[in-house]
């Protein structure tokens, strides 16, 4: 919607009057419409699930942002920032206002009334759909311009192409996924850019300019963190290689402070700039920089070399002793907390799995898988390592910067499968300044003995078309023949990677997962609509102040969809909580009937893909419940559930997994379906074996909904007895 | 012009059709009897008529009548029933022990008699409501010191006792002075089920076995965790009576004498008349009837009730209880009413006070602690429906505005931060003019 506002105004700024242009003005055109093509491809390639689907919310978290959104758009920013709601976290609630990153709403909420200004009339929903893409388009400018400061606009156009169909990126910001990373890879790069840009200048303006997109990150999105540990090691690193300038000392010094400053200003954040471990460290590189600053002047004033060395020993010694004793002060007496598991867990992979749970329970909390380096990067995975050759051959302070956002990101990327999302600018950077090096090189050569037969064609261009136009020279026809090759082997890869990120968006990133789809016996698609089916019928069906039970993975969807009060959700805040959720699904049905009148629950959710094959249901995450619960609640004990070590559903498994509240509700009525042919009833397609107890009898719940193809089922608890 | 006069006349009394429906009134009226033969009808009369005398309107029918009906186009056509056929093997009808049960439980009262040889239904009807019959079908309470002296035979069956429940409320407030005479099956209570209730016991000596041959094994039941007559309030209020002698209502207990053994004083009359007087008052909600109204709730001085209430606020509260006396709805008289302000636990709880006419109050500071709190009343007291009323009301944390804004702890921070733009105004004033 917006972008077309956008790209008319960016066209008809460089139309020319005549047809007669100057080869700068030529160039100009070319790379202004390049770019105005970038920004439109970054944008519809995004909309692969708007027309394979319809223009709807994607996944979990969304679900949140989006009804945060139209709390936003109906009541006001006041009643937004106050929010206590009552909706979830039954009974505890959840202060809406002060545990969010408010950054994606407010630019939805804006760009809603903006719209509503300029008499389009739009509903929320397809602002909130569409805010990912259009944030992905900005991104691809801003690409532009970092890369563009880094090595030239040639390697910024690349660097824009590239990004706009990186499916690292895409798999965060299609049309839909209106989740806070859609905005705040936006606001990363632009942070960084602008940064740089402070440290290329030594200009305040660009250092404020920075210090605004790092509010905006931290408005938006958790991974601010990122930046303000990258930022102080790139300082650190600039320092410890002799690369101290004033330059340097102004673009930090600036963006720190007032980022800081700024950046309390976010309830959710608040005073963690000055009290969480994670945030020390820009304090101490702040405070490092001031010493070197000090000494740099002392320097300047003291003539003898000898007097100086060990006026420095002195000062850096006190300033370390100082430094450290604030810290083990700070940290033993609470005032600075220490780092937090996720952290840990970024630094130390195998951490979460030993002692937190609810982190490792998390699918996109897993390491990455080589195939899905591949899946998400294709031929910038080899490309990197060029570009980081190039980098070092032209080392300078921005080049620094590019590598080690780089290396730290492509770190992060291999221990989560969610910061691929992080490492795919940093990659597309550096991988665009390979492609444009290697073809302008090779341009070069191409054209090298050429007589002038285009006048003045600049080396700026590293398009395709101008370059292989060269008239054949036999000076040197081996090296022009062989860059003629490279050339087009150049082409085929990038060629190529374009052909793999358009079938990975349209196969792999454009699913909503709320709908799902698969082939039929014929080829035909079929869709599974279950979900929805069942938050409707909890929306028409049950009461008012109904509170529903289920895995935490379903509470913003039916908070949002069902508009219903629910036990626990994805903002898991409070581990005690859905550890007792957990200990409710893998205890025997008395018991969890018992947990769940002290919690008030009046319908059970639970989702089973035995029937259609569905992999993710609720049964193969059991396990998770059963260790999340057991973490809190040593009654409920793992290897109760397994046998010999092993989990399964058939005859062979665990007693007390044949008859806990999970199984029960999965597998109630279950034994009685014949699911596919030539197998005998209760048939469980997902992990395609007979299931062991087929006569499941409910004695305190009752079933109340069960979706068309069982995908969600719903019970109800029953009162409690009448005569007992 | 007499049509619409007609429909005139019609409109004008559909507020009295309505109120002669009306479920205000707790009390019985309509009350099937299911017996195993009409003979009962006269032997028991003394019992009914004194149901009729109260306004009760009697249904007699033989159990295994086929045309029997408890509800019609689910529409229950009866408000209790009594079943006075303790050899019934199967009712007539669409009636068995499930739909008995659930008559019960959509809030309707039950009064049983069983009797020795007393059949399965009736045994899976008092098992079903907590009460386990003893199981050897010929058995009878025996008791070789609390016997009845008037009985003739020698076997001791015919007991008396006066062993009662100790409530007003179930069996009223005037105290039952002759023993009860019992003969019949005894029975124990399942330990698990928390409503039932023995409303007469047997004495610490009395055992159950079959009086007409010898004891071979120590009996099941023995000593005082017999109970003669048990009663049940169910959840929904509903109330049952289950009894281990039929003849306890006939007219010849309520009329023949009764003389304890070793009791020196002998009673003209048992006390079985005025017990099962009382206890049917009780049964068919015509006493310890309780009903809660207008559960209200808002801040110090203001009377709306709000949506949310933030922590820390002084809040009111009041909630009205009634008691039916049988004919009208009387105000409620207890200092034991309590209010629960809860989220998962109490964390505040009030013992109301009362203005005597019905109203109950009270006011408290809601915690410092948000979250999606319940008024609740829960009142159970012996012999009284139980009251339980909730309400949810959430709680919420300051807003952004609500802190007190120019805190004293705070003002160094407001000189250091002025302090500072002057000083760094009056060093820029210096620096760039005093060169």
């Amino acid at each position: 919607m917006a972008q077309q506002d956008l790209k008319p105004s960016i066209n008809s700024f460089s139309f020319p009057k005549t047809l007669k242009l100057k080869t700068k003005q030529q160039e100009l055109l070319i790379r202004v419409a390049t770019l105005a093509l970038i920004y439109v491809l970054a944008f519809i390639t995004r909309l692969f699930s708007v027309l394979r689907y319809e223009s709807m919310i994607h996944e979990f978290d969304p679900y949140f942002n989006y009804r945060t959104t139209l709390f936003l758009t109906r009541n006001g920013f006041a009643e937004f920032w106050n929010w206590f709601d009552s909706e979830s976290w039954y009974p505890l609630g959840r202060i809406i206002g002060g545990t969010l990153y408010p950054g994606l709403m407010l630019t939805a909420a804006a760009i809603h009334s903006l719209l509503r200004f300029l008499r389009l009339f739009v509903h929320i929903r397809e602002v909130c759909v569409l805010t990912a893409p259009f944030f992905a388009s900005n991104t691809t400018l801003v690409a532009y311009f970092f890369a563009k400061e880094v090595w030239d606009s040639g390697a910024g156009i690349v660097a824009a192409a590239l990004i706009a169909i990186c499916p690292g990126y895409i798999s965060r910001s299609v049309a839909g996924s209106y989740d806070n990373e859609g905005v705040a890879i936006f606001a990363l790069l632009l942070t960084f850019y602008l940064f740089v840009k402070a440290v290329n200048t030594g200009s305040l303006a660009w250092a404020l300019g920075s210090a605004f997109g790092y509010f905006y990150m931290v408005s938006a999105w958790g991974g601010y963190v990122f930046i303000i540990n990258l930022v102080p090691l790139y300082v650190l690193v600039l320092l410890v290689t002799g690369r101290y300038s004033l330059r340097l000392y102004v673009a930090y010094n600036c963006m720190y402070v007032l980022g800081m400053l700024l950046a309390m200003q976010i309830r959710f954040v608040g005073f963690q700039h000055v009290q969480s471990g994670e945030h020390m460290a820009a304090m101490g590189v702040f405070f490092l920089l001031q010493v070197f600053f000090f000494l740099d002047w002392v320097r300047h004033l003291l003539s003898d070399t000898k007097l100086f060395q060990s006026f420095l020993k002195i000062t850096v010694t006190s300033a370390v002793t100082v430094g450290a004793v604030a810290l083990g002060v700070g940290m033993a007496s609470g005032y600075i907390s220490p780092w937090t598991g996720r952290f840990y867990s970024l630094l130390d992979p195998t951490y979460a799995k030993d002692h937190i749970p609810i982190i490792a329970s998390v699918s996109e909390h897993q390491p990455t898988a080589w195939s899905s380096f591949m899946f998400d990067f294709h031929i910038l995975l080899f490309l990197f390592p060029a570009g980081l050759y190039f980098c070092f051959k032209r080392l300078s302070d921005a080049t620094i910067f590019l590598v080690m956002y780089g290396l730290t990101s492509m770190y992060f990327a291999g221990v989560m499968v969610r910061l691929i999302l992080v490492a795919t600018p940093a990659m597309c950077l550096i991988s665009a300044i390979a492609v444009s090096a290697t073809i302008k090189n090779l341009t070069r050569v191409v054209r090298a003995k050429s007589p002038a037969v285009q006048s003045g064609s600049t080396k700026g261009t590293s398009t395709a078309k101008s370059s292989s136009k060269g008239v054949i020279d036999n000076s040197q026809p081996f090296q022009r023949n062989g860059a003629i090759v490279l050339l087009l082997g150049a082409f085929y890869l990038l060629s190529r990677y374009a052909i793999h990120c358009t079938w990975v968006t349209s196969e792999a990133y454009s699913s909503p997962s709320i709908v799902l789809a698969a082939r039929g016996a014929h080829g035909q698609r079929v869709i599974f609509d279950d979900y929805r089916e069942a938050y409707y019928w909890l929306r028409q069906n049950t009461p008012q102040d109904a509170k529903v039970m289920s895995w935490w993975d379903y509470g913003y969807q039916i908070t949002a969809m069902g508009n219903r009060t629910v036990i626990v959700d994805n903002n898991t805040w409070n581990n005690t909580h859905i550890a007792t959720v957990g200990r409710a699904m893998s205890s025997y049905e008395d018991e969890a009937y018992e947990i769940m009148r002290s919690l008030d629950v009046d319908y059970v959710l639970v989702v089973f893909g035995g029937v259609t094959g569905y992999s993710s249901d609720d049964i193969n995450k059991f396990l998770w419940m059963v260790r999340i619960g057991g973490g809190v609640f040593p009654v409920i004990k793992e290897p109760d559930y397994l046998v010999n070590g092993e989990y399964r559903v058939d005859k062979g498994a665990a007693p007390k997994m044949l008859n806990c509240l999970m199984y029960k509700l999965s597998y109630y009525r279950f034994g009685e379906l014949t699911t596919e042919y030539g197998k005998p009833p209760g048939y469980d397609r997902a992990r395609g074996v007979e299931i062991g107890n087929k006569d499941i009898k409910l004695e305190y719940l009752e079933e109340a909904f069960t979706t068309q193809n069982w995908i969600v089922r719903i019970y109800k608890v029953k009162p409690p007895k009448n005569r007992w | 012009m007499s049509k619409l006069i007609f429909i005139f006349l019609f409109l004008a009394f559909i507020p009295l059709l309505c109120t002669s429906f009306t479920p205000e009134r707790p009390s019985d009226r309509r009350v099937l009897v299911l017996l195993d033969d009409f003979a009962v009808k006269s032997s028991h009369s003394l019992f009914f008529n004194s149901l009729k005398s109260r306004g009760f309107d009697l249904h007699f029918h033989l159990a295994d009548d086929p045309k029997i009906a408890l509800q019609r186009y689910g529409q229950y056509l009866y408000d209790a029933l009594i079943l006075f056929s303790p050899t019934v093997e199967r009712f007539g009808g669409s009636v068995d022990a499930a739909a008995i049960l659930d008559f019960v439980d959509s809030g309707h009262d039950l009064i049983v008699a069983a009797d020795t040889n007393a059949s399965d239904l009736i045994r899976e009807i008092a098992t079903e409501c907590g009460v386990d019959f003893d199981e050897d079908p010929a058995a009878m309470v025996v008791d070789h010191s609390g016997y009845a002296a008037s009985a003739t035979e020698g076997d001791h069956t015919l007991i008396a006792s006066d062993d009662f429940i100790k409530s007003d409320v179930i069996l009223g407030s005037k105290k039952i002075e002759a023993p009860i005479l019992f003969q019949g099956i005894g029975h124990s209570l399942n330990p698990t089920n928390r409503l039932v209730l023995k409303a007469l016991s047997a004495s610490p000596s009395a055992f159950s076995a079959n009086p007409k041959s010898k004891l071979t094994s120590p009996p099941s039941l023995t000593g005082s965790s017999i109970s003669l007559v048990s009663v049940i309030q169910a959840r929904n209020n509903a109330r049952i009576l289950v009894s281990g002698s039929l003849s306890m209502f006939s007219n010849r207990f309520f009329r023949s004498g009764v003389q304890k053994a070793g009791s020196p004083t002998k009673h003209e009359k048992s006390g079985n008349e005025q017990f099962f007087t009382e206890l049917s008052k009780w049964v068919f909600h015509e006493r310890g009837h309780l009903k809660a109204l207008q559960l209200q709730h808002h801040k110090v001085g203001e009377s709306s009730e709000p949506s949310i209430y933030r922590i820390n606020d002084d809040l009111e509260f009041s909630v009205e209880i009634f008691e039916w006396s049988g004919t009208s709805w009387e105000p409620y008289v207890a200092d034991d009413v309590q209010v629960q302000f809860y989220m998962m636990s109490p964390y505040v709880l009030k013992t109301l006070s009362t203005n005597g006419k019905g109203r109950y109050f009270t006011s408290f500071k809601v915690p410092d602690v948000y979250g999606v709190f319940q008024f609740k009343v829960e009142y159970e007291k012996l012999g009284y429906t139980s009251l339980s009323l909730s309400k949810q009301i959430p709680v919420r944390p300051f807003r952004h505005n609500e802190y007190e804004r120019f805190i004293p702890a705070a003002y160094p921070y407001y000189g250091a931060a002025f302090s500072m733009m002057a000083g760094f105004f009056v060093f820029t004033a210096v620096h760039l003019y005093n060169k």
